[in-house]
Order: C-alpha cells, then structure tokens, then sequence
C-alpha cells in the first residue's frame, strides 16, 4: 500500500469532525428521547436522561406490533434476497454469456431501460394488479422485489461475469457438467464478491422500504417495520418517548449490522458502484 | 427503485460467437432467462402499459369508466394543485441536488486528505445509508418541531417551528434529504477521489499549483464522470420524494410541500383520481426522462470540455 507521507491536515479534520457531528445529532436525539420519562421532555430534548424509562421499549414493542412486524420484515427481506441472488444471478450470467445473440442482448436492454422509469407510473396500476392476483401480501413483496430489482442486478452482474474467464466453464462443460450445474457449481461461487453487493443492496432496500409495502399490502397484519411506523405515528403522536423508542427498535437491526461489519458493508457498496 | 445508485450505462463488449456451443448446452440459457422477462413484463411493463391506457379514461380506481380522450392531460394543466407540486418537487430537487453534491464533495476531499481517524469518520458518513428515511425523518420531525423552536425561540421561522410555515417547510425537507443522500454521495466521490495518483499532486505542487488550481485543474476534471452520474441521480431520485415529505409534513401545511409522488399518491388511492393521476404520472415520466436526459448532455459537454 502506498503510505502517505503528507503531513496531518487538521483543519480538514477539523471540518470532517464538525460534519460528522451533523450525521451524529439525529441519532443522539433519537436514543435519548427513548431512553426518557414524559416529563423530561419539557426542554429540547437534547439534555441527558436524570431517570432512565426502559418500560418505553417495553411498551413500544406491544404498542407497534413489533413481534408481527419483525417477522414480516425479516420474512420479507430474507426471502427478496434469496430469491435475488439466485434468480438474477442466474438470468445475468446466461445474458452475458450470449450477448453476441439477438435475444439476450434485446432482453438485456430491455431490463436496463427500465432503470429510467420512474415508480409513479406503475404503482397504481401495480396495486390492482396484485390484488387480481392475490399477491397484496409478504410474498407478493417478495416477488417485486425480485422482478424490480432485476434491472440494477443484471447489470451490476454481467459487468463483473465479463471477468471471468470462459474457459472455467468450458472444462467444467467438458467434463460433463450440465449448464445448470455449471452455474451452480462452478458461477455462482464465482459470484461471491457481487452477491454480497447485490445482497447488501437487497437487504437495505427491502428493510428499509415504505412505500411499496404502503401500498402493496392490504392485510394490517402484514405490515413491515416502517409501515408500522407509519400507523403507530399517526395514532400515538404526541407520546414521543414510547414512539422514539420504537423508532430506535425499527432501525436498530441495521445499524448493528452496520457497525459491525462497517468495511464490509461500505466496501461492498463501492464495489458495485464503481466500474 | 428509491436507492440512488451511481453507475455509467456501457454498452457492454460483445463476446464472438464461439465455436462449438452445443444446442444442449445453450438452451437451458433460454429457460434461466425466460421466466425472468415474463415476470418483469407483467410486474413492470404491463402496469406502464395500463397506466397509459387508463391515462385516456375517467376511470375512478372503480366502477365504471367511459374513454375521455386526453381530457385528463388538458386538465393537468389547469389544476392549481399539480402545478403546485411540481414546483415543490422541481424546487426541492435542485436544491437538494445542489446542496448534496457540494456538500458530499467537500466532505469526499476532506476525507482524502491526510487527516486522523479517517476510516471511522468514513463509517460515521455512510451510516445514513442504512437507516429509513422514514424513521429518520420522524425524529427530525421531532427536531424541527420541538428541540429546534426550544434552543433558538429567537431566529425567525426556526423559533417557531419551520415545518408549520408554508413558505420554509421545504426547506426542513432539503435537509433531511441532504443528511440522508450525501452518505452514498460522499462514498462514491471518495472512490472517485482514490483513482487519482498522487504523484499528479506532487507534480502540480512542484510546479506552485495553489490548492484552488489543483482541484480544477487536477481533481474536478477526473472525477467529473463521478460528478454527472450523482447529479443525474440525485436529481432523479429527489424529484420523486416521497418518505421525506410523509415523515415532516405529510405535504403541508395546506398542500405547499405536497410532492408530485405524495399527489399521484392520494389522488389515486384515496381521491377517486385513479385515471387523472395516471396520466399526471405518465406526464411525469416524461418530464423526468428528458430531465435527466437533458442533464446527462449538459454534464457530459462539460466533461469533455477538460
């Protein structure tokens, strides 16, 4: 690695310190709302707890249907990004492995211009749609979230099977192996570095999504962790520290994910965006 | 899709024909893609294709409907209500366009520069990333409606709550925006940033380059492909917000932060406007292709212009 040898620029450190504190201040917000008794919220909110209140996660965890919506969350996301990486890992490398055909290279356009469409358009027909067909529901979402991410995948995708080299699956073919075989053992592992771009890409997305379940789902049962925000919003508005701390619970998940693996998750990021 | 992601549409090397590609083997191409195209043409192509259709009929999201021609697009134009939210959305954007790219860049630089704890102000920076706007945009509700009103009651328009003012609510719009978006922003300008080689600084520095004149001369002009791919994006993405405005203002007060996505979304649902606001979105679709489209030249103009 190439070592810096400029000397320490502090007044950009400076400016990077303040700038952070900008990032820092909604999330400090949030946490100490939460952790508060009603009655000290009378000043602006940023002061430290005297008395910490954990009943409100308590109570939040009942009040948002918490136990339900993590379920359908976690339901919902797990199942978007198995159905992902399977399904449009598979489709890009049979798209990249023919572009020299009429076929593949249409559909391959095909996905890539929709990337220009804006949601606006299909929602309201989409939502008559899944109705029709009995999808207003967590598989449905699962199922659009497969379809709809197809367009960023495959090309995210084929940019990257374009690096591997042909020959692998051509001894694998050699030796007898099937073309399904050939992706499944020999491609996808390949894979491995997109998949996690493309899975931390799924992940984020389908966690994190409001509006598709807005207007997908029609069960409340259904309803993901930001919907459920959404409701318990509109019905507790004025019981903030019960309703910080449910925020605090909706985002949580992610963010220790986050701080976790943070090099990762960033690196992954980059990765796909950056060709 | 509401992830902004940067990426440079190539068109991708075509590989030659090879040799010997038995039908056997290359069949089964046809079936991994197959049912792929079907879906995405049922799930994405068909709802355009019947929102267009329905652009031309009275339809009211139910019962029955009668073909009125392209009375809908004539009347979008006299609707005070549409007009209105596309001025919020046009003048949000490009503010938030703006800001975020500014911003994220000067952060992107700071970033690059030698400076200490590097890599967790990183972490800190794209920790937006992860979190819902939605959620977020809640405790800045919060923020904006009692902590800020609370520690500065003396600034005008701050002090009493900036999301009830009609004139500035937008304004407490942009920043959440910016919070959130400049995360991804300021990744890809610092990727951008890292391609650079250093030794084109050490030349221009020997050459008594000011620090001014190595960021146009040197810096901007190599990550101006980074540049127009986020402002293209950002100016796509943030003229469909929507969990902004529903976590700030629900589109108020009255309907002067109502975005054009906010509307088509009432409308449509709840308003009894499935037809109208049909065709407001393919309006919509329109303006936001040639938007970007028209950007992307003028952004690429420029780059070839170095």
């Amino acid at each position: 690695m190439h070592t810096d040898t400029r000397r320490t620029n502090w007044w950009a450190t400076a400016f990077v310190a303040v700038c952070a504190l900008t990032v820092l201040i909604p999330i400090y917000l949030g946490v100490v709302v939460a952790l508060k008794t009603p009655d000290q919220l009378a000043g602006s909110g940023f002061e430290l707890p005297t008395q910490i209140r954990w009943e409100n996660f308590a109570e939040a965890w009942e009040r948002a249907n918490f136990p339900r919506a993590l379920t359908n969350t976690a339901f919902i996301t797990v199942g978007a990004l198995a159905l992902t990486l399977v399904t449009n890992s598979m489709v890009s490398w049979a798209i990249a492995r023919n572009l020299h055909r009429r076929f593949f290279k249409g559909v391959y356009f095909y996905l890539l211009a929709a990337l220009f469409v804006p949601f606006p358009i299909i929602m309201l027909p989409l939502v008559k749609e899944t109705a029709l067909l009995g999808l207003d529901n967590q598989v449905g979402l699962i199922v659009l979230y497969t379809v709809f991410g197809l367009s960023l995948n495959v090309f995210v995708y084929t940019a990257y099977i374009r690096s591997i080299p042909v020959e692998l699956e051509e001894a694998a073919r050699v030796d007898g192996a099937s073309t399904w075989r050939v992706f499944w053992q020999v491609i996808f592992p390949l894979l491995a570095p997109m998949n996690a771009t493309v899975g931390i890409l799924t992940c984020v997305w389908a966690w994190n999504d409001f509006i598709l379940p807005l207007v997908v789902l029609s069960d409340p049962a259904a309803r993901t962790i930001p919907l459920e925000q959404y409701v318990f919003q509109g019905q507790f508005n004025t019981d903030y520290t019960v309703a910080f701390a449910s925020y605090l619970m909706a985002m949580a998940p992610l963010l220790l994910v986050y701080v976790f693996a943070q090099r990762w998750v960033i690196s992954g990021v980059v990765r796909g965006s950056v060709k | 899709m509401t992830t902004t992601t940067a990426r440079v549409p190539a068109v991708p090397v075509v590989a030659p024909p090879r040799r010997g590609a038995g039908a056997r083997f290359r069949r089964p191409f046809y079936w991994m893609v197959l049912p792929a195209v079907v879906l995405f043409a049922l799930f994405h192509t068909l709802p355009v294709l019947v929102g267009v259709f329905f652009s031309l009929t009275n339809y009211a999201g139910y019962g029955a409907w009668d073909f009125v021609g392209v009375r809908n697009y004539v009347n979008l134009f006299r609707d005070d209500r549409v007009l209105g939210s596309y001025g919020f959305s046009f003048g949000f954007a490009i503010v938030a366009t703006i800001l975020t790219n500014v911003i994220s860049l000067a952060i992107a630089l700071a970033l690059n520069a030698r400076i200490v704890a590097r890599n967790t102000f990183r972490g800190i920076f794209f920790m937006p990333y992860v979190l819902a706007i939605l959620v977020v945009g809640y405790v800045f509700q919060y923020l904006f409606s009692n902590s800020l009103p609370k520690l500065l009651p003396a600034v005008p328009v701050i002090g009493e709550n900036i999301l009830s003012s009609p004139d500035w609510a937008w304004v407490a719009i942009v920043v959440l925006a910016v919070w959130q978006a400049s995360a991804f922003a300021i990744i890809i300008y610092l990727a951008g940033l890292q391609t650079i080689p250093p030794e084109l600084y050490e030349a221009a520095s020997l050459d008594g380059a000011s620090a001014w004149h190595q960021f146009t001369r040197i810096t901007f002009p190599l990550i101006s492909a980074f540049f127009t791919i986020n402002m293209v994006l950002s100016l796509k993405g943030f003229l469909q917000v929507f969990d902004h405005v529903v976590a700030l203002t629900g589109g108020g007060p009255g309907t002067s932060t109502e975005s054009i996505t906010l509307l088509i979304y009432r409308g449509g649902f709840t308003g009894g406007e499935f037809a109208y606001q049909t065709a407001n979105a393919v309006i919509f679709v329109v303006v936001i292709t040639v938007v970007s489209l028209l950007q992307l030249r003028f952004l690429q103009r420029r780059e070839a212009d170095f």
